[in-house]
């Protein structure tokens, strides 16, 4: 009888997250065509409702309602698998992430080394879509995208292990602790470098302007997922923004205290007392997702070979000489982020 | 019935037939990716055995890493299945020998291990916390320095000799020096031109 009462609030502890979450995704894609637009001097959508705010809606329903085209010679058990395990891995993500003090779905202690883990598990979805395609230019989209992933992932992996020393702990929990004290104690000061690094190979692994080059619009047409359509689209386009998403909220956890407030330990500390952790969370969550809209709406694209370069010989260096240094400042104790 | 046993039987038996896939499916992407899932099947039962750094790391560096790169090199080569399955009576009496030493190898070496497991328990080691991740780092860096550092150290000799071994400057490749594009000077892009015949 227990274990039916766990297993069911594990499942409402889901639904809290997971639709939610689709929520969000949906009027992320809004907001990311609005902001754009006014970047660029549009509009952006402006039919479907005041200011085309039920955009995102009809887009779902027009996904939804069109036909799963399949490709002649296509490997049709693997091209339809494909979204399905590029999706999986970036909902799977949620399970671990800290919303607020209180709420995690698993409190897990190798929480870092599962995200790490589950991350890595995405380009199979990229590398599969191309080839089962049994399309030049998907294949190509996907030989591109999955170099690409695979020379970020390391710099990440890296940056991660900054923060784990720093923190001296795998769980997302003990790491948001680990930065309590206000704004200057938060680990983006002591790990600048790594915190630079993860957020531009943030936007490099979830394959976004600057570094699309996998969807290469104007070389390659529109990269892995040129033959989906309809719900198989859907869900690369899906996994797509919730990768986004979780870069955001993980860029937020491990380098700018999470749930957090930043005014702790300072004069109006009081004054926001109230403010529930969730609410920081977020603000912090949607400003690195307003980033990644700007990044999109300035940076021209990135020539392949200097996506190469940086990710390898700049990127991996400055993080592998960062963590040394990291070292020896825990070693001697650096205040205040480095007191055991 | 436990949930952990009905989890324990449902991982197994998709670990066996992915394996058994891995040798029996044709098209050799479709047996990579058997590889693939039977390492994650496998990762689900060590975590099942409470290892569960252990098993994301399974996923970490075999899933996410070595197997892609294999991916990678089978969908290049244009392998024809035909042409390699010619030999197979050729070298089916080789294949029943070395399959039967290494069964007869295992089967021995488990039989005696489970005969006798306490002796193969480590009981004496000081573990400082119920942490599986901590515990196991705490050791390798403690008890088990050196064998860690020999390991290190063969790793990186693979690396040098693996990039020795394909590093070789053709002189067919083109390459942009980026330090020479970064210092060029608009005077040796841009040329202007003036249009005579538009000023008359």
């Amino acid at each position: 009888m227990n274990t039916i009462f766990l297993i069911l609030d594990i499942l409402i502890d889901i639904i809290m997250v997971v639709l939610p979450l689709f929520l969000i995704v949906a009027y992320t894609t809004y907001s990311e065509r609005k902001i754009i637009g006014f970047m660029q001097s549009r509009l952006g959508p402006t039919r479907v409702g005041p200011f085309g705010i039920l955009q995102p809606i009809a887009d779902v329903i027009k996904l939804l309602t069109k036909e799963v085209i399949i490709p002649s010679n296509a490997s049709k058990g693997l091209f339809l698998t494909a979204p399905i395990i590029m999706l999986v891995p970036s909902l799977l993500v949620w399970s671990v992430i800290p919303l607020s003090e209180y709420f995690v779905i698993a409190n897990i202690n190798a929480g870092l080394l599962f995200i790490l883990a589950l991350t890595s598990l995405s380009v199979y979805g990229v590398i599969l879509a191309g080839w089962a395609s049994n399309s030049k230019y998907a294949f190509l989209g996907s030989m591109r995208s999955a170099a690409q992933i695979i020379a970020y992932e390391i710099a990440m992996g890296f940056a991660l292990v900054g923060v784990l020393m720093a923190a001296g702990s795998l769980n997302l929990q003990e790491i948001i602790l680990s930065q309590r004290g206000g704004i200057f104690n938060w680990y983006w000061l002591p790990l600048f470098p790594l915190f630079v690094i993860y957020l531009i190979a943030g936007v490099a692994e979830t394959n976004r302007a600057p570094f699309d080059v996998s969807e290469g619009e104007s070389e390659i047409v529109a990269g892995f997922h040129v033959e989906y359509s309809g719900v198989a689209f859907a869900m690369f386009f899906l996994a797509e923004y919730m990768n986004l998403i979780l870069i955001s909220i993980l860029v937020s956890i491990m380098f700018f205290g999470g749930w957090l407030s930043p005014f702790e330990s300072t004069f109006f500390e009081s004054y926001f007392q109230w403010i529930p952790g969730f609410v920081w969370l977020s603000i912090k969550t949607l400003s690195f997702i307003f980033i990644f809209l700007w990044l999109r709406a300035t940076l021209p694209r990135y020539r392949y070979d200097q996506i190469m370069r940086l990710g390898w010989k700049i990127f991996l260096p400055i993080t592998i000489i960062w963590i040394f240094l990291e070292g020896i400042m825990i070693y001697y104790k650096v205040e205040p982020w480095f007191v055991i | 019935m436990n949930v952990e046993i009905i989890i324990f039987y449902i991982f197994s038996l998709l670990l066996l037939s992915s394996s058994i896939a891995v040798v029996t499916v044709n098209n050799p992407v479709k047996s990579a990716i058997s590889l693939v899932f039977s390492f994650f099947c496998s990762a689900i039962l060590w975590l099942l055995l409470n290892a569960e750094f252990l098993s994301i790391i399974l996923i970490l560096v075999y899933v996410g890493a070595v197997m892609v790169l294999f991916l990678f090199v089978v969908m290049m080569l244009d392998i024809n299945i035909s042409q390699a399955k010619e030999g197979f009576v050729k070298y089916f009496s080789i294949g029943i020998f070395v399959f039967a030493t290494i069964a007869g190898l295992l089967s021995y070496f488990f039989y005696n291990q489970f005969d006798n497991s306490s002796k193969n328990i480590i009981t004496s080691i000081d573990l400082i916390g119920t942490d599986n991740t901590k515990n196991l780092g705490y050791l390798l860096y403690t008890e088990y320095l050196l064998a860690f550092e020999i390991a290190a150290i063969i790793l990186l000799l693979g690396i040098i000799s693996a990039i020795t071994l394909t590093l070789r400057k053709s002189t067919t490749n083109k390459y942009q020096n980026p330090s020479q594009q970064v210092n060029v000077s608009k005077s040796e892009r841009l040329r202007i031109i003036k249009d005579e015949g538009r000023e008359k």
